[in-house]
């Protein structure tokens, strides 16, 4: 049951893994999971702050978000989202491999996440360099190319949001690397299996949300149309 | 009341006295209620001592109890909410035909431009009976104008107009306060409303030099070189602004606003923002190019080119143009 | 029972159990942690109380004649920075949440114990932070931050301010998180949802809002260090942005915060008043539904802080009119309070002192709250004193007494000593007399139109000013007292046993200082909280 107080189980054979202030496996098991629910959770709220900010300039300034986004590199965009859903998948596939304790296959899973998250930051870096040459970074030097008048009075509040959105994802994708690198090394040393697989899991989650903050970003800021209105 | 050791504020307008009223009333409601509470917590304190041999008596609550202190509450919240808001939704309705007075806050002082061309730096002089609007915008960053006297106070923001308005009942000299924190001499940024009995205030109108500020719009106008494309007949590469103000205006992409003072500002400091239908988006920029007060002056001006003409502080009220709902200046 | 005099108890407890830096530094003990934590935030009081007494003396006079401009605008930005984030957020969840939460629940610590340490080291880290600040020249943005000032016409330490925050922000992220994981997953066998003390309802609804509403102003301060650091302009009217927005975003957290200062310090009351009536508490349902309320409602009123800011109508409307509401379960806890008391047995010992304090105190300031959701009269004293002194009534009349009432209360178990009643009662007197003193002159002050934030004001508020300023070298006194008898009876205090107060709750039935895992073997409860039916002969305060 899921609040209900926990049963002592005090002549229990004690995993390793068990910490001495939880009464079983299990309520360690789904306090450590409640606990990355609720931290994802206050992740939504702090992307929250900036995709209210995007949607409130959105709605007053279509134009201008029309134009920034096909300043935006399609083909990059879309290989990144390939990369990431190829990664949430590598992962998912390593922690069934923990669950069923199979060390190798979970170490080659969670190594070949990690290159594609490499991947993603690595291709990430070439188009923020592209902007960058083409001063596309907001402050006294912007300056965007082959706008008309319209959409130009507000396109750089698009890319202010644009690099801080992208930028905080990436510190979360860095983030996130070094944690699977983390649990990788653990896996590599046998630390996981059948009866202790958590810390896997819960990276997991985490992996799995950096992947749909990417999938609310990628439209958000490749995908505008330019026929609609708003 | 005392010079030196005032208790209440000047009261100088007919709305700081129903502020007052609902001051008072909640001074009195909520006085009542406190010293109600502390008066059972000392009789309780007292009665209910630890005495040897009386033990205390295990009461576990009551549902009745409960919903009635949840309930009278929350009734009488809702009196004190409709009753603030009559108050805020008069504030915040300036009559049609209130004199208009443009107002740049800048760090650290207040610019007053009057339609009669009478410019002021920290004192406001403004006619006893007589509705004023003060049309603000700041230079820099936020501030606040807030006249305790007349219980009002409105934030001033950079990049759009804000309004106050307020009808002075007694003559006299009241403070005018900044009230938003805005660097080293906010504290420094007061000054004060000066309202004169009618006569008097023709007096010092008449000492006053400038031309009328609409005039002075005309004059920045010409010599920014704006009535080449702006003229007056339909060949113009720009609209004709006769009778633009107060008036929906047709967007290039469809939309529908009505043309305030927030509009027309926008559309000099970003003409592309806005494009009316039917013209090109060709209008430069005036960004960097027209200061605060000459911006103000524009929009006199081309208010002015709509009937009838904007309210004077030297004309009377006109008792029937009645308001017809709060200032919505649109944001830009 | 052991007589006065230099005793040391002889029992293994946390305290004594290991020596040395390493294992305070390094504890996962929930207990060590908390009390690494009254020593951090105590030492903040102090720099935030000695910035404040700055003001008041500045303000002795009507001229600005001690400081300059420039520095009074720095002292008033950091004493509000250093009071809300590194004293008021984290004082009665970090201290006393961190020490009692687990054992009021029956387990043996929080669910993640390391993470507590880290949450500690982070407000440790963003007090550092802020103390380079403070040394480096402070900022001077008031500690709200608007914009644009703040992102650009200033130029102090403003980047480093906000950084700050935001590291401390963490703090109270990882804390709430732990609370709500513990409380749904570690309560003992037969401690259902019902059973629960009423601070443990307390700490969870704050940890609901650390968890909702802090990485909201983690944004909002980003965004506002991204606008100074590469000239992002999502604030800047001259680029299209809108300050308005950085005040929505600031204020979605920052309202919501004022909950997270004063929940906790509610869940306090609640202990103490039913403790010292020797009764159940009134209504508890309603009660624990009560902080949820005020928890959930206070995400839905924050634009009442700008009701002069330039927002529409309808939108200011609709804000008062929630506003009302989230006053009505803050007046239920007023009336469940008082109605615990009837028919009681009560004892005037010191916490129940700062209780009687903070409910009257707590009911004028959140009185004053009516006032300021009226959109009439909020015109007129929104930035002034009035609402300086409203906000004060509530945070230091009601919360730092609720604090140490909660501090006098749980000290025998934290320490194993007990603090001088009489300096107890005389030091909760003077804190009385001297918060009055200091804060009631500014409601007056507010309507009579004295702005907030100002280095000089008119003459004719000075007598106000110099009845407020006499009021806080007082309630200074007061303040300075409590720490020092404290710190006395950890040698010479006498000896605590488990349950002086003849308390109901699982911590008064462990020993005083608690062992390390708190409980020999993990009980199993059976009764409701607050049973003094059954403790209705255990004498009080020995």
């Amino acid at each position: 049951m899921a609040d209900s107080p926990t049963v002592v189980n005090s002549s229990e054979v004690h995993n390793p893994a068990l910490r001495h202030h939880f009464a079983d496996m299990e309520q360690q098991r789904e306090s450590s999971e409640f606990g990355m629910w609720v931290f994802l959770i206050t992740e939504i709220m702090f992307f929250g702050g900036m995709f209210a900010a995007y949607m409130i300039y959105r709605y007053l300034y279509y134009p201008s978000w029309a134009a920034g986004s096909e300043k935006m590199d399609f083909w990059y965009g879309t290989i990144n989202t390939v990369v990431l859903i190829c990664s949430s998948l590598t992962m998912a596939l390593a922690v069934h491999s923990a669950q069923v304790g199979r060390r190798k296959l979970l170490v080659t899973l969670l190594i070949i996440t990690m290159l594609f998250g490499v991947t993603f930051l690595v291709i990430k870096g070439v188009e923020y360099h592209g902007h960058w040459v083409k001063n596309e970074f907001p402050g006294a030097g912007f300056h965007v190319e082959d706008v008309d008048a319209a959409a130009a009075v507000h396109i750089e509040l698009f890319f202010s949001l644009y690099w801080a959105m992208t930028g905080f994802h990436a510190l979360h994708m860095l983030i996130g690397i070094g944690i699977v690198a983390l649990i990788t090394y653990f896996s590599w040393r046998g630390k996981y299996g059948p009866d202790y697989h958590n810390p896997v899991e819960i990276t997991g989650l985490y992996w799995h949300f950096v992947d749909l903050i990417w999938i609310y970003l990628y439209p958000l800021l490749y995908l505008i149309s330019h026929t609609h209105k708003a | 009341m005392f010079e030196t050791f005032p208790l209440w504020p000047a009261r100088a307008s007919a709305y700081a006295g129903q502020v007052d009223a609902l001051f008072i009333f909640l001074l009195t409601l909520c006085g009542f209620m406190a010293i109600a509470i502390f008066i059972m917590i000392f009789v309780f304190a007292t009665k209910y001592r630890r005495q040897k041999g009386v033990l205390a008596e295990q009461i576990e609550g009551s549902n009745a109890l409960e919903l009635t202190w949840t309930g009278v509450p929350l009734l009488i919240f809702m009196a004190i909410f409709v009753w603030g808001a009559i108050l805020y939704f008069h504030s915040r309705t300036p009559p049609n035909d209130s004199a208009e007075i443009y107002t740049v806050a800048k760090q650290w002082m207040w610019k007053f431009q009057h339609m009669e061309g009478q410019r002021e730096i920290n004192e406001l002089h403004v006619p006893v009976g007589r509705d004023v609007k003060m049309i603000m915008t700041s230079q820099d960053v936020i501030h606040s104008f807030y006249v305790p006297a007349f219980r009002i106070k409105q934030d001033v923001l950079p990049g759009r107009y804000t309004v106050a308005w307020f009808r002075a009942t007694k003559a006299g000299r009241y403070h005018l306060f900044c009230a938003e924190y805005c660097g080293t001499a906010h504290s420094g940024m007061i000054g004060e409303v000066v309202v004169m009995e009618p006569a008097q205030y023709q007096q010092w109108l008449s000492g006053g030099p400038a031309a009328p500020l609409p005039q002075a719009g005309k004059e920045v106008f010409m010599s920014l070189g704006c009535s080449t494309c702006h003229r007056f007949d339909t060949q113009g590469r720009g609209p004709n602004l006769t009778g633009v103000f107060g008036k929906p205006v047709l967007l290039e992409d469809g939309r529908t606003l009505t043309a305030d003072e927030n509009y027309i500002r926008e559309s000099i400091l970003q003409p592309a923002a806005k494009v009316v239908s039917g013209f090109k988006p060709i209008m430069p920029t005036f960004q960097g190019l027209v200061s605060e007060e000459q911006l103000n002056a524009l929009v006199a001006y081309i208010k002015s080119l709509s009937q009838p003409p904007a309210g004077t502080a030297g004309a009377p009220n006109n008792p029937s143009a009645a308001p017809t709902g709060p200032t919505q200046l649109q944001v830009q | 029972m052991t007589t006065a005099a230099v005793q040391i108890p002889e029992t293994e407890n946390y305290l004594n159990k290991e020596y040395g830096i390493r294992s305070w530094l390094l504890t996962t003990d929930h207990k060590r942690i908390a009390l690494l934590y009254l020593i951090t935030i105590t030492f903040f009081f102090f720099i935030g109380g000695f910035f404040a007494l700055l003001i008041r003396l500045e303000l002795l006079t009507p001229a600005g004649d001690l400081l300059q401009a420039d520095t009074y605008n720095k002292m008033f930005t950091m004493h509000g920075q250093v009071m809300v984030f590194f004293f008021l957020i984290p004082a009665v969840p970090a201290v006393l949440g961190n020490f009692l939460l687990p054992i009021m629940i029956g387990a043996k610590d929080l669910a993640f114990p390391r993470i507590n340490l880290l949450s500690w080291y982070l407000l440790v880290a963003g007090g550092c932070l802020m103390l380079y600040t403070i040394l480096a020249g402070g900022a001077d943005t008031g500690w709200t931050f608007y914009t644009p000032l703040s992102t650009a016409f200033l130029n102090t330490h403003v980047v480093a301010a906000a950084l700050a925050i935001f590291i401390a922000g963490f703090s109270s992220i990882l804390t709430g998180l732990n609370f709500i994981v513990t409380t749904h997953r570690m309560r003992a066998p037969g401690m259902t949802w019902n059973r629960l003390p009423l601070f443990v309802w307390a700490n969870y609804a704050t940890a609901i809002i650390q968890v909702l509403g802090t990485p909201v102003l983690a944004i909002s301060l980003m965004l506002v260090a991204l606008d100074r650091l590469f000239h992002f302009g999502i604030f800047d009217p001259n680029r299209g942005g809108d300050p308005l927005l950085f005040q929505h975003l600031f204020w979605f957290y920052s309202h919501p915060a004022v909950y997270i200062m004063i929940l906790p310090g509610m869940g306090v009351i609640s202990e103490i008043v039913t403790c010292f009536s020797r009764k159940r508490v009134f209504g508890y349902k309603f009660m624990a539904l009560a902080v949820i309320a005020i928890a959930v409602l206070g995400f839905l009123v924050w634009a009442h802080h700008m009701f002069v800011a330039g927002i529409s109508v309808y939108a200011a409307l609709i804000f008062s009119f929630l506003s009302y509401f989230v006053a009505v379960p803050s007046a239920i806890k007023v009336f469940n309070w008082t109605a615990t008391m009837y028919k009681g047995s009560i004892s005037y010992t010191t916490p129940m002192l700062y209780a009687f304090g903070f409910i009257g105190l707590f009911t004028m300031g959140g009185l004053t709250g009516l006032f300021l959701a009226a959109l009439g009269i909020d015109v007129h004293v929104t930035d002034t004193y009035f609402v300086v002194a409203h906000f004060h009534y509530i945070m230091v009349g009601g919360m730092v007494m609720a604090y140490l009432g909660g501090m006098h209360f749980w000290w025998p178990k934290i320490s194993g000593r007990m603090y001088p009643e009489a300096w107890g009662k005389l030091a909760a007197l003077i804190i009385f007399v001297g918060f009055n003193l200091t804060f009631f002159p500014q409601f007056v002050l507010g309507y009579l139109g004295m702005p907030r934030r100002y280095w000089q004001y008119s003459p004719e508020f000075q007598v106000l000013n110099v009845l407020s300023t006499a009021g806080a070298t007082i309630l200074a006194v007061g303040y300075v007292l409590p720490m020092a008898y404290f710190l006395w009876s950890m040698r010479y205090g006498k000896v605590a046993d488990a349950n002086p107060w003849g308390a109901a709750g699982l911590e008064w039935t462990i020993q005083s200082p608690p062992t390390t895992f708190n409980f020999d073997e993990t009980p199993i409860v059976t009764t409701e909280a607050y049973n003094y039916d059954e403790l209705q002969e255990v004498p009080v305060g020995r």
